[in-house]
């Protein structure tokens, strides 16, 4: 199993919570101080590179109009560590392809730093939160055609070797593609897409042979979404297939329980960063069937499971892993076993108002006493040649 | 009052099935466009049209049980298939009454064909952009807190509250799937058609703009923007009434239209008389009506230049 380190870049340092209408969307930035910001990026930038050191991975995404994340651009912060780090992988999970302009722009730029960091981008996509649909203003019914149309344009234009190729998309008409330089990795960077609940989707990024991850959700809906993937993988070798299934759970690794529950405490800023329901209910992006419960108020987004509820359950399901290196190794192992079993781990290690000091104090605890453990109890096995498909 | 019997069919057009009722009992043909939140299907309004017409209510691809592939768009889509429902079911002369998103939905097919109109009335429609690119023409409904919101929506918000929680799962499964369309065709370009302000002039029919004046989602200044686009046509508000003045004040609703569509027992002011008789010179007449009688809100210079333009066309 690899494990990864992730922030999302937030900017907490914002007015009481009962005098804004919400962090996302519509906060003014004249909360955002650019001085304090200056010394957020530098510090978050030094994280990732102090995970490099670790021996961890790098996991790295992209929101905007929010509070939450200040990482606007993961392309350009995967760029800065590209060249500041030597082993990690940089994984963008993931360009918001939906909600991207021009999804040749993002082969290109995928490409470039592919080749600066020699082939260590792993290149996620995703359909954009709901909230963000305000923000990029794409239409919330057509996020998921848009994604697929995107990776498609851009998956041809990274495999494109003998000149240009033209097409002739629903959203998206190109005349000439032909990108220079091409990807580092060959045929291309892996490709990461995220879910939460539809599984056909989820089957369709199986059927492509695409690595399928999933946040800060209820196990029992894990390993729903795990099982939907692994019906359909590509992969005739299970540890291939597992292999590209991921998870990001909120993680905190301290000295004694009461130290990691502290940390917890602030990680969960994240959860309840105050965004009003209309936000995270936009008309279409989810199904009608969603919205008739919404309509009778038993649906107010996606993310309620997780959202409103305390550290115990956010422990029991897995959303939260949290203790001290033996009992964060038990955690992982447990989750493990609840969801059939996955390869790939992304820590939200960092959220609201966890200092410089107590994030690099959990991962180092991490990456030296509980990686190790991690690494060989859930070590990837190599398949035996001519036996891929038992 | 005695609520018009409903008769729903499913009707062929454009390779799919788009949901037709048919209301009352009269012989004059009344194509209702309804608004974004269907609101208008249960309305008195319509009890009081379907006494002297033949009511025709029209779902659009993806609203009620019509139809919605995956290659509609916009409403401009969606007014070829209705212009082919209307003449898969042999709609002539008809008064065409469109409410809200029902209301641009009437204006993109009159500036396409009117050969199924008689006449046309627009209630509080979308469709255009009036503003430069920074005015905000038409508040935006999905980024508002819902209290906000309904304060836009009516003049009254007491009579724009909704109770969920009693309908049935079948009604819920409409209105969840009214929504999604909504947003579909309305998301961007938000509520309009960078196209059809153009187009507007086209329209060669009478036309009638109302306007609840305490309409605080698009205001009647959009609407008198609107109206100034179609030749000869009339504008008026409705006093205390906001987004729906055909639900909040049904009875000005009434007295508003009554005169200009000919409907029974309404007070006999301003009627224009035009009866069908021949198209064109029902058309002409209620035209010139429209221009003499016009008081200062309707703009004749469109209609004299459209007039003439007219003219050359045929």
């Amino acid at each position: 199993m690899r494990c990864w380190h992730f922030t999302e870049m937030p900017y907490p340092h914002l007015p009481a919570l009962d005098t804004i209408d919400s962090v996302r969307v519509s906060i003014p930035n004249k909360y955002y101080d650019p001085k304090t910001g200056a010394d957020l990026y530098q510090r978050y930038l030094d994280e990732h590179v102090i995970a490099d050191e670790l021996g961890l991975d790098i996991m790295l995404n992209e929101h905007h109009q929010t509070a939450t994340c200040t990482d606007v651009a993961a392309p350009l912060a995967a760029a800065i560590l590209a060249r500041q780090t030597r082993r990690a992988r940089i994984c963008i999970l993931g360009n918001p392809m939906a909600n991207r302009a021009d999804p040749v722009r993002v082969a290109e730029e995928m490409a470039m730093i592919d080749v600066i960091s020699r082939g260590r981008l792993d290149s996620g996509f995703v359909r954009g939160v709901p909230y963000e649909t305000f923000a990029a203003n794409t239409n919330p019914t057509q996020t998921l055609e848009r994604l697929w149309e995107g990776i498609d344009l851009c998956v041809k234009a990274w495999t494109t070797h003998d000149g240009p190729f033209n097409f002739e998309g629903k959203f998206w008409h190109k005349r000439q593609v032909n990108i220079w330089p091409r990807p580092y990795q060959q045929p291309h960077p892996p490709v990461w897409i995220t879910g939460s609940s539809d599984k056909e989707n989820i089957k369709e990024v199986a059927r492509r042979g695409f690595t399928f991850a999933m946040f800060l959700q209820p196990h029992e809906k894990v390993k729903e979404m795990f099982d939907a993937y692994r019906s359909s993988s590509i992969y005739s070798d299970p540890e291939e297939t597992r292999r590209h299934i991921a998870y990001m759970p909120l993680v905190a690794t301290a000295d004694t329980e009461a130290e990691a529950e502290a940390l917890a405490q602030k990680l969960s800023w994240y959860l309840h960063a105050k965004t009003p329901p209309q936000f995270r209910n936009p008309p279409g992006y989810v199904p009608v069937a969603f919205n008739v419960q919404a309509l009778k108020g038993k649906y107010t987004g996606r993310t309620d499971a997780v959202r409103t509820r305390g550290l115990d359950y956010l422990k029991e399901q897995g959303v939260l892993i949290c203790g001290t290196p033996d009992q964060v190794f038990k955690q992982i192992k447990r989750f493990y076993g609840l969801v059939g079993g996955f390869g790939q781990l992304l820590m939200m290690q960092q959220a609201g108002f966890v200092t410089h000091d107590e994030t690099v104090k959990s991962m180092t605890l991490f990456a030296r006493e509980v990686y190790p453990r991690v690494k060989e109890e859930f070590a990837f096995r190599p398949a035996a040649k001519g036996a891929a498909a038992e | 009052m005695a609520v018009a019997k409903r008769r729903a069919a499913r009707v062929k057009a454009f390779g799919m099935k788009i949901e037709v009722e048919r209301r009352g009992t009269g012989k004059k043909p009344l194509v209702i466009f309804y608004d974004e939140e269907a609101l208008t299907l249960d309305s008195p309004v319509l009890d009081a049209l379907a006494r002297s017409f033949q009511l025709i209510i029209v779902s659009p691809p993806g609203f009620g049980l019509s139809d919605r592939p995956d290659w509609i768009e916009t409403i401009d889509d969606c007014a070829y298939i209705c212009l082919d429902v209307l003449d898969a079911i042999k709609v002539r002369n008809a008064t065409v009454m469109g409410f809200g998103l029902g209301g641009w939905l009437a204006a993109e097919m009159a500036v396409k064909t009117t050969h199924s109109f008689s006449r046309l009335v627009l209630v509080d429609p979308f469709g255009i952009k009036v503003g430069g690119p920074f005015d905000r023409d038409i508040q935006d409904i999905w980024f508002l807190a819902p209290d906000r919101l309904l304060a836009l929506k009516y003049a009254d918000v007491e009579k724009g509250r909704i109770d969920y929680a009693v309908m049935p799962e079948k009604k819920l499964e409409i209105i969840a799937r009214n929504k999604e369309t909504y947003a579909r065709f309305c998301w961007q370009p938000y509520m309009h058609n960078p196209k059809l302000k153009r187009r507007l002039h086209r329209i060669d029919v009478p036309t009638l703009v109302l306007w609840g004046d305490s309409d605080g989602v698009i205001t009647p200044a959009y609407g008198r923007a609107y109206a100034r686009e179609i030749p000869g046509a009339r504008f008026a508000t409705i006093a205390r009434a906001g987004h729906f003045p055909h639900i909040e004040q049904p009875e000005a609703f009434l007295r508003a239209v009554g005169g200009f569509i000919g409907l029974a027992k309404a007070p006999a002011r301003k009627s224009t008389k035009a009866k069908a008789k021949s198209r064109s010179t029902a058309k002409s007449k209620a035209r010139v009506k429209a221009r003499t009688k016009g008081n200062a809100k309707t703009s004749s210079r469109t209609s004299v230049r459209a007039m003439s333009r007219k003219g050359k066309r045929r």
